[in-house]
This record gives structure tokens, C-alpha cells and sequence, in this order.
């Protein structure tokens, strides 16, 4: 199928459509309902949390908009175009994905795990894909002399940022990441949000991440989506999202102490 | 004087015009020179050649502002096409130039892959044959522990693991009787076949009972399930317990301080070596049954014939050593499998790494025990 060009639509209009979507899972002779008829719509430029409770469906959300699962109802547009006409030959340049552990080729060094996605296109000569990667390796903040190394002898700071230069090596748009900041130190995290940030501002890139880490939401984010009762509960900037009196949202960002504080959650006494 | 490319038709397809000025040839780029943009069918072996007929970079005059976008491979592109120094005349737009830089700053790094030196060789060498005893010792290592479990079962067998055993047997035994009735019997089948054209020239149709029974009940039936079973089963340990490596469940028994040997090897190889005589016989008894079958239809021999003069032509002894030989296989291929999930390292490649070297040391160990085997009791029940 032909490429499409999701840069193309004009800046602030959405780049991801979510409509009416249901997932619904069946398991052990019942069905879990995951997403009730959930909408959100995501627009270009921005930097988005999703945000939510174990089990409440933030990462299913995340697969569904990569295509990699399919809702039961309702539909997801990325630059207007149905997910499911999304796969195939050159699918990281719509999307990008980085994966909670990186996942990188282990039988590939550095260098190939970038330039994959590019050597598959068949197109490309070989020296212009070395040098393609080499500049990604570069811009994600790491030496060209860790081109050869295997993914089995790098940091998980250092697969991170292997698996974001191949996530980028198309250039993409819209880039999704699953707890970018999981497994990393304060420092590594710290770097991680910086060179995101960066990267954000460069390459004129839209974010769309699941985490749970407040320091990387308050870093990164522009925006907040929070998934509870089975839908969007709130949308916007943190300092509108934190305002929402939902009790999740109280207990996400106040703790429970705070929400407690707010009246939003019942006081308990300590037995003893 | 003015030439374009054969892409005017669409204005986002990447495509370049020279114009002759009075201030010297300009090459104007424009459309999308983006990675999705630049491969499509034709439109990248149509560029290079246009760029190829331009020739040095240097005297042309390059104009990037009507580009619709650029992206790094388009850049990269560019950069690698002016012999990756700047031409002396570029008009470029902000986001255009900047991408270029970032091009330009990162592509001057060129790394050398490593290439080993003769010295290294010779030292793989050396490495290469360390691992082979550490292989050995690993083996040896592992067989003593098993021997050290066995005793401790034996004292205390109340406390021995045994629904991991009968859970093994189930998943070793009981689900391979399928594949292997079916191998033995179309094996029995062909092998019948073709012996009893031979036998049928020299009028001793009869023999084919001796022939077949005598091989496929003291060789081949132990044989061909000690492979199926190395291959389906052999294969499954590894990738059981490697994968236990990977998501790292053995370091988690370790500190629990639970004994792999006594709750991971041992069940399998006592699973293994009580089943495998059993689905030994059962793949032998398939196969039998193929060769009466090829028997009734080639030759006119009755099942009957068959089975009357079958105790007559296989002695007991060679179903003992059937079995017998069978238990060693067993023993064998749970052992080698375990011992190639526990070197699992944790990582995929790894994982594929110790899996196929398992199946394919277990399948050349049973061969040269069962080589052994027939040269140990060449007088045994013959």
C-alpha cells in the first residue's frame, strides 16, 4: 500500500482519531469489559500522558493505536487513516514505537537493530543506511563507536535509547512509548526526559506514552488522558487534569494522604 | 535552458529541475524528499540517475526552498551525493537547513567495525575448546547431582516431587503416542514394502517376519522413538527451562533455595526413563503392524502367519534389550535437555542457540549409544 504523509495536515489538527472504541476480552467463559465506548482525540504536537489504574487498559490502548490488537468496536484514525491499513512494508514512518524493554534484536548489533526497518525497504543503498543510523545513534545521545556493540552488553539506559533511535529512524510523527522511564535511575531518567524533549521540539514530534511516573508526566507532558471506569474520565493540561475531582485522579496526583486531605477519599482510623 | 524530472506530474513525488541563469546552472529540488517519498517504486533508481548526470556538486548552484519536506534519509541523501561538505552555494528554508546540520554533525563519525586479528583467531580456537570441556564438566556436574537427588529421593520418596513427574509422563508419554504410532507404522509399512520385493526373487517370503521383527523390534522401534521423542520432547525441556532462565523464574527457586537439580532435572529424566521403554514398544508394535499390513497386501502373508511365528523368529532377550537400551535413551535426552536450558543465558538468541544444540546432541548421543549397545550384546538374543 501507498505511503501516507501524516506530516502533511497542518499543525494542531489531530493526528490520532479514537471514536466510539469497546475492547472487550473474553476469558474462563466471561467477558471483561476493558474500554467502554471510549473517545479521545490526540492532535499533532502534542505531548500526551496516558494515564490509569492496573488494568484499566492504557497499554490494550497503546497496542490498538500500533494495530498490534484490535478493538471490538468503534475505530482509531492516525492522520485520518484507519489503523488497520496501517501495517505493512514502511509502517515506522507513520509510527513510532518504544517498548517498555526495548525489545532489541539480541541477534543484532546496535547498528542493525537501528537500520533495520530501512535495509527492509529493499530500496536503499547499504552505505546510505549505515550513515542514516549512524546520525540516529548520534541524536539519541550516543557514541558511533557503540555502533557494533550487541544489545547484551548495554545498559538499560543505553537500550532505551537504541530502541528510540530505531523507533525514529523513519522519521515518524507520532511516536508512542510504554513506560519510557520504567527500570531507569533518577539520572537516567532525567536524561531520558531531556533528550525526548529535545528530540520533541527537533523533529517536531507527537508523544503519546503510558507512564506512571509524576516526575516524567510533570517533565514531558502537555497533556494528560486519564483511563478510568473503563473510558476517558479527564483530558487536558495536568493543572486541568489534577483539578478534576475523580477520586483516581486525587489519589494519582495527590496521593492518598492529599485526597484524604480533600475530602475525596473516607478517613479511616488506625485500629490499635 | 531548463530540464525536470519525469515526476512533474505529482508535486509531493521528489523531483529536481536545472535551470541554465546568467548566474550559472541552479538546481531547484522540490516535492517531498522523505524516506516513505523516495522509495517508491522507480522514483529512487530515476533520482540517482538525474543527480549521476548533474555531475560535481561543486559547480551547481542547489536551491532547497521549494522542498515540501525533508527528512534525514532525503538529507542523507543529499550530503552523500556532495561528497559530504556543503556545496559552496545552498539556499535552504530554517527547518531544512537544521536538518542538514544534524546530517552534516553526525555523519563525520565513521566508525570501524571490529575486525578480529590472527591472534584472536587462535585465541576463539582455544575458547572454543575450553567451552567443549566446560560443556563436560557441566554435564558430569549435572549427572552427579542427579545421582546425589536419586539418593535423596530414595530416603525420603514421600517428599519427592511426583506430580511433576506424572506431569512430565502426561506430557512426554501420553501426547507423543499419536506422531509416534504414526511414524512407526508408515515406516513399517515401506520397510515391508521394499524387503519383500527382494525377498519375493529368492522365494523366501517368509523370512520377512525375521527381518522385520528382528530390526524393528530390537533396533529401529527404540530408535525411532528415542529421535521423535529427543526432537519433540528433547527440544521442549530446553526451551522450558530456558525460558525459566530468561524471565528469570530460576534465579527466583535459587533464592527460595529450592534445588533445580532435585524439582527440574530429576522429575523429567525419571519421566523420561520410565516412558521412553513404553513409547518404544508402542511405536515398535506400530510399525509391526505396518509391516502385516505391506506383508498381507505384497506378499499374501496373513496377520495371523504374522503373529504365529513372530515368537519364533525374536527372541525375548532382544525385547528386554529393547527396553532396556530405551531407558538409557530416555535418561539421556531429559539429561542433555536440561543440561542445555540450565546454560540458557538470558537472551533470545540464546534461547534458539540451546534448543537446536539440544535436539542435535541428543539425537547423536542416542545414535552412538545405541552403536555402543550393538556392539556390547552383538550376542544377546541373536
Amino acid at each position: 500500500m501507498p505511503f501516507f504523509n501524516p506530516s502533511s495536515r497542518p499543525d494542531g489538527a489531530p493526528i490520532v482519531e479514537i471514536q466510539n472504541l469497546w475492547t472487550v476480552f473474553h476469558s474462563g467463559g466471561s467477558d471483561y469489559v476493558i474500554h467502554k465506548d471510549l473517545n479521545l482525540t490526540i492532535t499533532r504536537g502534542q505531548v500526551l500522558a496516558l494515564v490509569g489504574g492496573s488494568g484499566s487498559g492504557k497499554t490494550t490502548l497503546l497496542r490498538q493505536i500500533l494495530g498490534l490488537e484490535t478493538p471490538t468496536r468503534g475505530q482509531i484514525l492516525v492522520a485520518g487513516q484507519p489503523v488497520a491499513k496501517l501495517g505493512g512494508k514502511g509502517a515506522t514512518s507513520r509510527v513510532g514505537m518504544l517498548f517498555q524493554h526495548g525489545a532489541l534484536f539480541s541477534a543484532f548489533n546496535v547498528l542493525e537493530n537501528i537500520a533495520f526497518a530501512l535495509r527492509e525497504l529493499k530500496v536503499l543503498p547499504s552505505e546510505l543506511i549505515r550513515d542514516a543510523a549512524l546520525v540516529k545513534l548520534q541524536m539519541v545521545g550516543l557514541d558511533a563507536k557503540d555502533a557494533y556493540k550487541m544489545p547484551a552488553d548495554l545498559s538499560g539506559g543505553m537500550i532505551k535509547r537504541v530502541a528510540l533511535a530505531r523507533a525514529l529512524v523513519m522519521d515518524p510523527p507520532l511516536l508512542l512509548l510504554d513506560e519510557p522511564t520504567a527500570g531507569l535511575d533518577p539520572e537516567g531518567a532525567d536524561g531520558l526526559c531531556a533528550l525526548l524533549r529535545s528530540l520533541c521540539q527537533e523533529l517536531e514530534l507527537t508523544l503519546v506514552m503510558v507512564t506512571h511516573d509524576l516526575d516524567t508526566l510533570h517533565e514531558l507532558c502537555s497533556h494528560v488522558a486519564v483511563l478510568a471506569d473503563q473510558c476517558v474520565v479527564a483530558n487536558g493540561t495536568p493543572e486541568q487534569v489534577m483539578q478534576h475531582p475523580h477520586p483516581f485522579i486525587q489519589h494519582f496526583f495527590l496521593g492518598e494522604r492529599g485526597a484524604r486531605a480533600m475530602g475525596l477519599l473516607p478517613l479511616t482510623p488506625l485500629s490499635g | 535552458m531548463s530540464v525536470t524530472s519525469p515526476f512533474d506530474s505529482d508535486p509531493s513525488e521528489p523531483g529536481l529541475q536545472v535551470q541554465d541563469t546568467a548566474q550559472g546552472r541552479v538546481l531547484r529540488l522540490r516535492g517531498r524528499w522523505t524516506v516513505s517519498s523516495l522509495v517508491q517504486p522507480k522514483v529512487w533508481e530515476s533520482l540517482l540517475a538525474r543527480l549521476g548526470e548533474l555531475g560535481p556538486a561543486g559547480e551547481i548552484s542547489w536551491d532547497l526552498s521549494g522542498l515540501q519536506r525533508l527528512d534525514h534519509i532525503g538529507a542523507q541523501l543529499l550530503w552523500n551525493h556532495w561528497g559530504r561538505r556543503w556545496p559552496p552555494q545552498l539556499q535552504t528554508l530554517a527547518p531544512q537547513r537544521s536538518v542538514l546540520e544534524r546530517v552534516a554533525r553526525f555523519s563525520a563519525a565513521q566508525p570501524q567495525r571490529p575486525r578480529r586479528t590472527l591472534w584472536q583467531r587462535f585465541t576463539a580456537l582455544g575458547a572454543l575448546v575450553w567451552r567443549l570441556v566446560d560443556h563436560l564438566v557441566d554435564l558430569t556436574r549435572l549427572l552427579g547431582q542427579l545421582l546425589l537427588d536419586i539418593a535423596r529421593l530414595a530416603r525420603r520418596p514421600r517428599e519427592g516431587p511426583w506430580r511433576d513427574v506424572t506431569g512430565h509422563i502426561y506430557h512426554i508419554g501420553s501426547t507423543a503416542l499419536p506422531i509416534t504410532a504414526l511414524v512407526g507404522f508408515l515406516i513399517g509399512l515401506v520397510l515391508a514394502y521394499l524387503t519383500s520385493q527382494q525377498l519375493k526373487q529368492f522365494g523366501a517370503d517368509a523370512f520377512i517376519v525375521n527381518i522385520l521383527g528382528l530390526s524393528l523390534i530390537r533396533e529401529l522401534g527404540p530408535m525411532l522413538a528415542a529421535i521423535l521423542v529427543a526432537g519433540r520432547s528433547g527440544s521442549a525441556i530446553t526451551a522450558q527451562i530456558g525460558v525459566m532462565r530468561v524471565t528469570e523464574e530460576l534465579d527466583a527457586m535459587r533464592v527460595m533455595g529450592i534445588a533445580l537439580g532435585y524439582r527440574l532435572v530429576m522429575p523429567r529424566a525419571f519421566a523420561l526413563a520410565l516412558v521412553m521403554p513404553l513409547v518404544a514398544v508402542w511405536t515398535t508394535l506400530s510399525a509391526l503392524a505396518g509391516g502385516m499390513l505391506a506383508a498381507d497386501l505384497t506378499m499374501g502373508l496373513t496377520p495371523t502367519f504374522f503373529i504365529n511365528n513372530l515368537p519364533n523368529a525374536v527372541q525375548v532377550a532382544n525385547l528386554t534389550l529393547a527396553m532396556g537400551k530405551s531407558v538409557v535413551f530416555g535418561f539421556l535426552i531429559a539429561l542433555i535437555g536440561c543440561h542445555y536450558g540450565l546454560r540458557v543465558k538470558p537472551n533470545t538468541e540464546s534461547l534458539g542457540q540451546g534448543t537446536t544444540a539440544s535436539v542435535v546432541t541428543s539425537i547423536t548421543v542416542v545414535i552412538l549409544v545405541d552403536a555402543l549397545f550393538a556392539v556390547v550384546f552383538k550376542n544377546v538374543g541373536i
